[in-house]
């Protein structure tokens, strides 16, 4: 053993909690080190973030400008990744499209990760018959797959961002109530709980103060795992004509109508968008795959 | 055994009581009354007679509980009314398309399984290796690929190769085996290899948990030929859970292919469903919700019951 090994400086006194998030240059260089995958995710998720970010001036084009000079375009100095059947610029259109994919999963993946775990810890910690209903409610969620579910709330409720992200919210709250459950009752046994039971706390603080923080490890897992999913559905339900609608771009609708129309004539239609949810989900899941197992290894069978 | 099938029957019927209350709560909460909805679409003045008529015809005049009674009288009997598009008997509707997205459904799982099983084993056996890591990156694309987009290149490619072009018409199994397999093979493809990524996954913990097992070490201590302990002592005894995980994708898979059945122009139960919502017809999304959501149901509890026969350990919890 000649290797180096860097170590930050201890402060005495004050011992380094081990199992805590990765901060600062030497964890980061560590997690890189460790989980290069993961890295990879890493970087594609914040090119994205940044590219949604800027997207009014990184993009060349404005996404809605029409050109009919320059219809069904291939790939050129000008036009990157070619134009559309409108004469749109498909490069401008991807990196809007990264807003509309970045706020509608990040939104529902949210709301569906913090209501399924704020149920799943209730009813573990609550158990007997709430337990019970609320397991039988998520189990008939649950019944349905998950394009059946959202697309009969599209169907209710008509589309819409609002209501695409809680068509997409809505069948990701048993599947995580179910996971962040089970962390839950193992939590629910142990002696600090307990502790606060004795000293008079009230159920809805011990849920909040005690429970809440110690699944946030499966919670944030669950997030970044399903926030791919959402972008997927979210690509899927507008594929379909029931999700985005026409002229924000949106990754599935690009892929909609004349992508496939054309595919033969401009195949660049329909090979980047595709290519690009295809990058965006994969680097979600494999840095959620790296999170869960940095922050949380016990997760690493399930 | 009989009493573990019993109780898990009746456990099964308060769920499946609550997806049918579900299912006929979800028509109650569309905003307004879908019989002016259902004429709003065509643009005309309706008198309100006309309106009452048609109300009185789908039975939304009386009160709520009867309601559900009666179509829960007409589910019971595989009777679900008429669709509100073509009046016509949604049991017909739905007995036309079934066949194609239940050998879809088929073709895809059997895919799948010939991918995950072998795969996963490959990547336990060899953990922590470039194999491992190449199997993993394989199924996480696939997991990542939308089967729509796949499904658009897989056309693409079969079209500059072959001028193939999926063909407008379901041809049934028993007309031309050829030409209904040259045109389900493909949409099969694409979505088991989607699906093939869970399962290869739980082939890899599930093989990697038994690969620690006494027995295991026992039969390599015998001197046993290895690929004959992976594949008679290893994966023999992992193949339960990826029963379960195989068996539950089958369930999903005969009617949430909505994507792909569209991107390959197929008419099938997706795709009825895509319209039924388009189109506006509830009765129709209603009792295609229902038909989804109880399949899954019954196939899980078939799964536990096979669970229950396969290992006696399950028994007796």
């Amino acid at each position: 053993m000649d290797e180096r090994v860097i170590r930050l400086p201890e402060v005495a006194g004050r011992p380094r909690p081990a199992a805590r998030m990765p901060a600062g240059v030497a964890a980061f260089l560590q997690f890189t080190r460790k989980k290069p995958l993961g890295a990879i995710g890493g970087f594609i998720i914040l090119a994205m973030a940044l590219g949604a970010l800027a997207a009014g001036v990184v993009a060349p084009y404005d996404p809605l400008e029409t050109d009919f000079g320059a219809m069904l375009g291939p790939p050129t100095l000008g036009h990157w990744l070619g134009t559309d059947a409108f004469g749109r610029d498909v490069m401008s259109r991807i990196i809007h499209g990264a807003r509309t994919a970045l706020l509608v999963g990040f939104a529902s993946s949210f709301l569906g990760a913090t209501l399924g775990a704020i149920l799943g810890v209730a009813s573990a910690y609550l158990g007997g018959r709430v337990d019970l209903y609320t397991q039988r409610c998520m189990d008939i969620l649950i019944s349905f797959p998950v394009i059946i579910l959202a697309l009969s709330v599209v169907a209710m409720l008509g589309s819409g961002t609002f209501n695409l992200v809680l068509a997409i919210t809505i069948p990701f709250i048993p599947r995580v109530s179910q996971v962040v459950r089970a962390s839950a009752l193992a939590i629910r046994e142990m002696p600090y709980i307990e502790a606060a039971r004795a000293l008079g706390t009230g159920p809805t603080r011990i849920i909040l103060r005690h429970m809440f923080p110690n699944v946030m490890a499966s919670y944030l897992v669950m997030l970044t795992a399903f926030l791919g999913q959402a972008i997927l559905l979210e690509a899927s339900l507008s594929f379909l004509g029931l999700g985005t609608a026409e002229p924000v771009p949106s990754w599935g609708l690009m892929l909609r109508g004349a992508a496939v129309e054309f595919a033969e004539r401009a195949p660049w239609m329909a090979i980047f968008p595709g290519l690009t949810i295809s990058a965006a989900v994969f680097a979600f899941n494999v840095f959620g795959d790296a999170l869960r197992d940095v922050l949380d290894p016990k997760l690493r069978m399930a | 055994m009989r009493t573990f099938i019993l109780m898990r029957f009746l456990v099964m019927i308060p769920t499946l009581l609550g997806v049918a209350v579900l299912v006929f709560l979800l028509l109650r909460v569309v905003p307004g009354d879908i019989v002016q909805l259902k004429y709003a679409g065509e643009g005309a003045f309706v008198p309100k007679e006309t309106l009452d008529l048609e109300r009185a015809r789908l039975g939304l005049d009386k009160p709520l509980w009867r309601q559900f009674v009666d179509w829960m009288w007409g589910v019971i009997r595989f009777d679900f009314g008429l669709s509100m598009w073509t009046g016509r008997p949604i049991r017909y509707e739905i007995a036309i398309r079934l066949q194609l997205s239940v050998q879809l459904a088929i073709m895809a799982t059997v895919i799948a399984s010939l991918l995950a099983i072998p795969l996963g084993t490959l990547a336990a056996v060899k953990q922590d290796t470039w194999v491992d890591h190449l199997v993993r990156v394989f199924s996480i694309a696939g997991l990542a690929t939308p089967s729509f987009w796949l499904g658009i290149l897989m056309i693409l490619g079969l079209l500059i190769l072959f001028r193939w072009l999926p063909p407008m018409t379901f041809t049934p199994a028993w007309v031309d085996p050829w030409a209904n397999l040259s045109q389900l093979i493909w949409p099969a493809l694409a979505v088991g290899y989607r699906y093939s990524a869970m399962a290869t996954r739980m082939t890899r913990s599930a093989v990697l948990e038994v690969l620690r097992e006494d027995y295991i070490r026992t039969a390599r201590a015998k001197g046993l030929w290895e690929p004959w302990v992976i594949a008679r002592h290893a994966l023999r005894n992992a193949l339960l859970p990826i029963t379960t995980v195989i068996g539950l994708e089958f369930a999903f898979l005969i009617g949430g292919l909505v994507v792909t059945e569209q991107v390959f122009n197929l008419n099938g139960i997706g795709m009825l469903f895509v319209e039924a919502i388009s189109r506006r017809d509830y009765t129709m999304t209603q009792a295609l919700v229902l038909l989804v959501g109880s399949t899954f149901i019954v196939v899980n509890f078939l799964l536990d019951l096979l669970y229950a026969v396969l290992d006696p350990r399950v028994r007796l919890q």
